[in-house]
Parts: C-alpha cells; structure tokens; sequence
C-alpha cells in the first residue's frame, strides 16, 4: 500500500534519512523504533507530504505522492507533539476538521471523543488544555474519518494509564479491520500484543524490517523490549 | 478554498487588530478633513499618512499573523488539503480584512469629502499597496524560518521602501547630476511600489508643476492613460511576483 524507495532527507549538513526503502501492506501493524533523532518522525512526515525529501520517491497505492495531497483523505495523523490553533475551542477544531474534509462521503468514527471524555470540555481553548489531553484530541481527529492508514507518532506518550488503554484497544479494532497502522513508541512493553512487524532505524537508515514473531525466534526473547535492547546493545558495541 | 479562506478571515476578525487599524485611520482621515478647511489640502496631508502607515501595518501585521498560523498551518498541511490553497487562502484572507479595513477606515472620509478623481485614485493605490506589503510580508515569513527574524526583515523592507529606497535615488541624482536622469526617474520609479503611488496621486493633484522638469517628464509618462495603466501594471508585478516566489517556497518548505 505504501512503497518507499530510497528516500534522502538532508537537514543542513545532517542526514535525517540516507537511503531508506520500505514497504507497508494492508493488514500490517508497524512498530517503528530507534534511538532518538534516528529519523523516524522525518519517515512519517515524508510518508505524509509535511517533509519533502531531497531524493527517492514514495508511492501510496501506486501512485507517487509527491506534489500531490487527495491520498491524505486515506490518512490518520497523530503527531508526537500536536499544535493546534490556541484561541479555538475543542469543538472548533474538530468542526473545522469535518469542515475541511466533509465533501468526502466517509462514515464518521467518534468512538474515540467519547471514550476519552471529550465530550465533557468541548468548550474548552485548545491554550488551556494539558498535554494529555492535547494528545486525546490529536488520537481522535487522526481515528475521525476512518482512514485506511494510521500514523501514530509516539501515541501514548503524555496519556494516562486509562487513556493508554482506551487506545490501544482502538488501535487493535482498527487492525483488524484491516487497515495500516504505522506506530512509533519508546515504549516497548506496551507494543507487543498490538504490532506484526518491526522496523528498526539508527541514524537515518533501516537497519532491519521484520516480522515480529521472526524477531523474536532470531533473539531467542520472549518480550519486545528484551529483545530490542539486545539489538541495540550489539549495535552499540559494534 | 473558500472553507480555509472562512476560518482565516473569522480569525483576523477576532483578534481585533484589524479593528483597531480600521479605527485608527478613520480616526485620523476625519480629523485631517475636519482640520483643513479646504478638502484637497486634507487630502494631500491624508497622502502623506497613508504611504507611511498602510505598509508599515500591512507588512508588520501580516508577517506576525503568519507566524502564529503556523500551527494552524501545521494542521492543514497533513490534510487531504493543497499547499497551495493553504497558502493562497491566508493571502487572501490578510488582503480582503485589510483592504475592507481601509476601504471604511480611509476610504470612505474620503468619498464623503472629496469624492473626484484624486480621491478615488488615492483609494485604489491604497487598495493595491495594502495587497502589495501583504504579498510581501508572504515572502518574507516563507523565507525565514525564525519568527524575530522574519520580522525583523520586514521591518527593513518596510524601512527600504519607506526611506532608504529614496535616499539612495537622491544620492544617485547628486551624484550623476550632470546628466539627464528624468527618463531613468520615470524606470526607477518603478523600483518601488511607494514611489510609484506617490507619483500617481501626485500627478492626478495637479501639482507636478512644482517638482520642476522631473515633474514634466513624469507628467509626460505617467499623465497619459498608457502610463497610468502601465503603473498599475507594475504595482500588480508587485503583487504577483513576491507571492508567487513565497508560493514556491512554501510549497518545498518542511514543516
């Protein structure tokens, strides 16, 4: 579904992404790790058009995506750190999302702003709102129109335990509706249960992309964690 | 288009400054009517406020807006949305809100009190240099990516038009005086979207007479209908080069 063939991003003088190609299919369910300012959140941003890379070209359903913006309607974006515009209210912003994207007959999906309580604080500024509650809005306008790929950017980052698990239930529902789901996360212990395939980076190139169960047959770890902090360890010393 | 172009006018609707700006001229334009007895005298005083104040708002307003739309901006960009219709709306937006802005603000005192054709000649060079610094303000925040030094550009560039630009064509004159320069006047006016509205109004007043031979030559050039239609071609260049050059960058631009 989404073919990514030797993409190069330069920032300045440093490489963000040297030569990475990947495949994304339908049905999969991405962990994509590494160690901090490896170029995962450059990878997502290139996948959706924010970031243009430098060379390499990256096709959506077959189609190269670049100068092009009709794929994103098929695009959920959670960002790491999500900005929205300060003096609108929860509300304004998630009608203005609908607004932008209503000539599109996509069934709506509010399952989230429910279970997250949304519904209590619609009037609220988004300049008022607490990180986690920032990440709330960002999960549920990326979960809105019912995409066929789902960007997750570190998505439980800032979520309290209840919240956490309100989305990660989601995001099982979602798998196995069959859609893509790209997830980046530092934290690997919650990962497990939810991903079918692992994309490992450092410094801006692919290290491995493997299916999750082959990673851990290769490592001899039940866990991800353990298993990637093996990774990690050999490659420091390396 | 439309939609983004609703939410960036609802937007600079409520954050009052525009208000403020259609205030403060309107507060200025009545009182200089008022002051001077004789209306063309007001307006020649208006001139000499409004070539000063629209760039100085339009390019400091518009650049600051910019700025803080970014996350706005943000949002939109992982949208099933183009660039270029997001951009495109914010131009719009800034130019429709500042133009109405003056159009009551300065437009109207003026059609109340001296409704010929120096007043409506001076409305619509007023119309064009607001849409003229908001096309370059769009230029100046695509470039830099540090808002104090985004607008810190903007400032320089409203300090060129406004003062060093005509400080350099006097050194300029001074130093070639020896020569004729009338002609090459008439070009470098051009230079400067400023000048060459100054020069407009000016020549509809009637009072190129006393700016000597220049005045002459400009009379010559700028008096016939060719050469007014031909210096509002040139400030439409002003609109559209800058905005497409930001266009450009804007659409390349990581975010």
């Amino acid at each position: 579904m989404i073919v990514i063939d030797d993409i190069i991003k330069r920032f300045g003088s440093l490489r963000a992404l040297s030569g990475v190609s990947l495949t994304f299919s339908r049905g999969q369910c991405v962990a994509l790790l590494g160690p901090n300012g490896s170029g995962k959140t450059t990878l997502i941003k290139s996948i959706l058009g924010m970031v243009v890379p430098d060379s390499g070209t990256i096709n959506f359903n077959g189609q190269s995506i670049s100068d092009k913006w009709a794929y994103r309607e098929k695009l959920g974006y959670m960002p790491q750190i999500g900005r929205y515009p300060e003096n609108m209210t929860i509300t304004n912003v998630i009608n203005m999302m609908k607004d932008i994207r209503k000539d599109h007959k996509i069934k709506l999906d509010e399952e989230l702003i429910e279970s997250f309580g949304l519904n209590n604080m619609l009037q609220k500024k988004m300049r008022t709102l607490s990180g986690g509650t920032t990440q709330k809005v960002s999960a549920s306008l990326a979960f809105l129109f019912n995409p066929d790929v789902l960007i997750l950017d570190e998505p439980t980052a800032g979520l309290d335990p209840l919240a956490s698990e309100v989305l990660k239930q989601k995001i099982l529902k979602e798998k196995q509706n069959g859609k893509v789901i790209i997830i980046t996360s530092h934290v690997l212990s919650e990962l497990d249960d939810l991903i079918t395939e692992v994309v490992y980076m450092q410094e801006g190139s692919l290290i491995f992309h493997k299916k999750l169960a082959a990673l851990k047959e290769e490592t001899g770890e039940e866990k991800l964690s353990n298993a990637i902090t093996k990774i990690m360890k050999a490659n420091h010393h390396a | 288009m439309h939609k983004i172009f609703k939410y960036v006018v609802l937007d600079i609707v409520q954050n009052k400054i525009v208000l403020i700006y259609t205030l403060l001229l309107l507060v200025i334009s009545l009182s200089i009517f008022n002051l001077e007895d004789n209306s063309a005298k007001g307006l020649v005083s208006l001139l000499n406020i409004i070539l000063i104040i629209i760039p100085l708002i339009c390019i400091i307003f518009s650049t600051i807006y910019i700025y803080n739309s970014s996350e706005f901006i943000e949002l939109l960009v992982s949208q099933p949305v183009k660039r270029k219709t997001i951009w495109l709306s914010i131009f719009a937006g800034l130019s429709s809100s500042l133009s109405f802005a003056f159009f009551v603000g300065a437009g109207i005192p003026i059609l109340i009190y001296h409704a010929d054709a120096t007043g409506i000649m001076m409305i619509t060079t007023g119309l064009f240099l607001t849409v003229v610094f908001v096309s370059i303000a769009m230029l100046a925040a695509s470039k830099t990516r540090d808002k104090a030094k985004g607008i810190g550009l903007s400032i320089l560039l409203w300090l060129y038009f406004s003062l060093i630009f005509d400080a350099l064509v006097l050194f300029f004159l001074f130093q070639f005086q020896d020569y004729p320069l009338e002609r090459i006047m008439v070009f470098m006016s051009f230079l400067n979207p400023i000048d060459l509205s100054r020069i407009q109004i000016l020549l509809q007043m009637d009072i190129s007479a006393l700016m000597g031979y220049t005045g002459a030559v400009f009379r010559e050039f700028f008096g016939t209908n060719m050469g007014v239609l031909i210096s509002f071609i040139g400030l439409s260049c002003w609109i559209v080069v800058p905005l497409m050059i930001s266009l450009k960058t804007f659409n390349k631009k990581d975010l």
